[in-house]
């Protein structure tokens, strides 16, 4: 089919992502002291300040929203991107080999130092548990260390970078502290204001289905607060499909600024995760 | 209506030997839209500081969702000089560093933190789990521009769900609970997000609020099964558009409610007249065979009935007292003071009199003195 929905493959997700071409506007105005941040980094969920949020569930895994804006962030037409990768989930290698089949060499990225890689699984192997609250304390306090000692040294005026931070995944972390989530909001929070100090931006994934018992009070919210683009990744309400294999909705709740607000818009559609891409399409607009 | 009366409430401030007036402003997150209220608010607080029209002479914001720079951009704009933030305005900084991390990382070493330049005077608070050194340095920053004994300040904290991520119930209600009583505090602004917490805990910030201000969802358009994609478009506008009704409690423990609508503009917030307000009041009163309330026609008509004692067709203009009156008016006054001496002269008896403001229905059951402070 096509016409009217017929649209480049990945455009329905840029185009949800998008804060309006307000975005650009931002930046010029900006008082912060950097005077030109690269505008590579603008209209889109790479753009200033902006907190994004993957949710997936067990029936479908958000993980190529997450490779998909990797590759976005590293592309050639945005030189000035630097993205910063904290993983708890898998190690570099499985990172590599699915960029690499997307046509992003990953490895090349980390040479160039493009890729910044801080790999946090040993963190939960048995020989490095330590409990106590303040050890939890001191392993976020470091790895917080780390990731800001990045993006000062690439925001700088002579770095001049725009940096996006990403984890992969936030209840890994919850894990990989005990399972005290409070830490973990406390870390993100601090991620949080790094933004807001450095105009870099935040890419983070959580499940949303291993929350589902606590109901209210989940500190799920807490991050759904913090995020201006919220993105749900289900499965089909009307079960499998061979050629679909679940919908997004990509909740974007505008940048709040003291004088107002951007736009903010909601979008669904369907996606089919392909070997070396995926597709975004309306429902229906498939044949 | 609803969100002037908060505003002018703020405004007037403390009576003596009362407690500060109080407002929680409450979202959730089908609605998310406290911060703009919250902004909203405190921008009109500063704007009747800034022309010393307020009871408080000054604002200490205490920071925790935002950036202070947030927020020095934000009453800059209003009060288009930086020397006036310095003068009114003080900022306690729990965002940048609420448990000391970033200053430990630097003593290590391992960062730079490099300052950023902020127009408002900021003091940075690094261990938000001391309420108790929390409240002092609120005060300690209010009492920086109130200079002789009798003045007060206002307070507004934008997110007293961060307090309670960081400390308990018990604990953050007793700070809020200092601050309004508090002799040199004028007003107190806070806002939480209410699906964060336990009933309990909202209902015990509730109790210690004497105005409390909701933003709803103008559709509910999730079920408890998670959200229902048939309505993008309705859940889309509960983004820019919000229910907002307001709680007050009157000293003598009389409840009002006012019901507005919240629309997030470009430009900022605007509030309008609900559309459903008719509709609850009628709802809420009994089915009887007698007319309860008067119609349209009849209120437009009682509207324009002038009473005997206002001056009827000399040609000045009503006026309406609505709490206080500021300097010109009082200038006017005396002005019309002098005319009225040569006028008595004549040997003529006046009446001056101003119209009570308009938000209370005239006939109601509230004494007419309570404001007075006898």
């Amino acid at each position: 089919m096509s016409g009217l929905y017929s649209s480049p493959s990945h455009s329905l997700l840029e185009e949800a992502l998008s804060f309006g071409e307000a975005d650009d506007a931002v930046y010029l105005s900006s008082s912060r002291p950097k005077a030109a941040l690269p505008s590579g980094g603008g209209g889109g969920g790479g753009g200033s300040g902006t907190v994004v949020l993957i949710e997936d569930c067990v029936e479908t895994n958000g993980g190529f929203i997450l490779h998909h804006l990797i590759k976005r962030a590293l592309s050639p037409n945005r030189p000035s991107d630097v993205v910063v990768f904290v993983s708890f989930a898998h190690p570099f290698s499985h990172y590599d080999r699915i960029l690499r089949k997307m046509g992003c060499n990953l490895s090349g990225h980390r040479e160039n130092k493009r890729f910044i890689y801080h790999d946090m699984l040993s963190m939960n192997s048995p020989g490095s548990v330590r409990d106590g609250i303040e050890a939890t304390d001191d392993l976020l306090m470091t790895l917080y260390g780390k990731i800001q000692k990045a993006v000062e040294l690439y925001s700088s005026p002579e770095g001049s970078k725009h940096v996006t931070i990403m984890i992969d995944d936030i209840s890994l972390m919850e894990v990989a502290v005990n399972g005290l989530s409070n830490h973990v909001v406390d870390f993100l929070h601090y991620c949080y204001s790094l933004t807001t100090q450095f105009g870099c931006s935040m890419i983070i994934l959580n499940h949303e289905d291993i929350y589902s018992s606590l109901e209210q009070l989940s500190p799920l919210l807490h991050l759904e607060y913090l995020a201006n683009v919220v993105i749900k990744a289900e499965p089909l309400a009307t079960g499998l499909a061979t050629d679909v294999h679940g919908q997004l909705t990509v909740f974007n709740k505008g940048i709040c600024r003291r004088n107002g607000k951007s736009k903010s818009k909601i979008r669904n559609f369907q996606f089919r995760v392909k070997e070396n891409k995926v597709e975004f399409f309306y429902p229906g607009s498939q044949t | 209506m609803a969100a002037e009366a908060i505003i002018r409430a703020l405004r007037d401030g403390a009576l003596e030997g009362e407690h500060a007036p109080a407002l929680t402003i409450e979202d959730s997150i089908h609605s998310p839209l406290s911060p703009s209220v919250f902004n909203h608010i405190i921008a009109h607080l500063f704007s009747n500081i800034f022309t010393s029209k307020s009871q408080p002479q000054g604002i200490v914001l205490v920071a925790f969702s935002r950036s202070p720079q947030f927020y020095a951009e934000l009453l800059q704009s209003k009060a288009n000089d930086v020397t006036s933030l310095n003068q009114w305005v003080r900022i306690l900084d729990c965002h940048t560093d609420p448990m000391g991390w970033k200053t430990r990382l630097v003593k290590n070493g391992i960062i730079a933190n490099p300052s950023v330049e902020i127009a408002a005077p900021v003091s940075l608070c690094e261990n938000v789990k001391d309420l108790d050194k929390v409240f002092s340095s609120i005060v300690e920053l209010g009492r920086e521009f109130v200079k002789d004994k009798k003045g007060r300040f206002a307070v507004a904290i934008d997110s007293v769900s961060e307090i309670l991520r960081h400390a308990s119930t018990s604990s953050t209600a007793s700070l809020l609970s200092n601050l309004r009583s508090h002799d040199q505090i004028s007003c107190a602004v806070w806002s939480v997000h209410s699906d964060l917490h336990e009933k309990k805990t909202l209902s015990a910030l509730e109790y210690m609020s004497s105005m409390v201000g909701i933003v709803e969802p103008i559709s509910q358009t999730t079920t408890s099964q998670g959200s229902n994609y048939d309505n993008l478009p309705l859940m889309e506008q509960n983004f820019v558009r919000g229910k907002f009704s307001a709680r007050f409690k009157r000293r003598n423990g009389r409840i009002r409610l006012m019901l507005e609508e919240l629309h997030v503009e470009p430009t900022g917030i605007k509030f309008v007249p609900s559309s459903q307000d008719d509709l609850i009041s009628q709802s809420l009163v009994p089915k009887v065979q007698f007319n309860l309330q008067l119609s349209e026609k009849e209120r437009n008509d009682r509207a324009k009935v002038v009473l005997p004692f206002e001056h009827q067709g000399n040609g000045t203009p009503i006026q309406i007292y609505d709490g206080r009156k500021s300097l010109n008016e009082s200038n006017r006054e005396n002005k019309d003071y002098t005319v009225h001496k040569q006028t008595e002269d004549a040997g003529r008896g006046e009446i001056t009199y101003f119209r009570d403001s308009d938000d209370e229905m005239p006939d109601s059951d509230e004494d007419p003195d309570d404001d007075l402070d006898i």
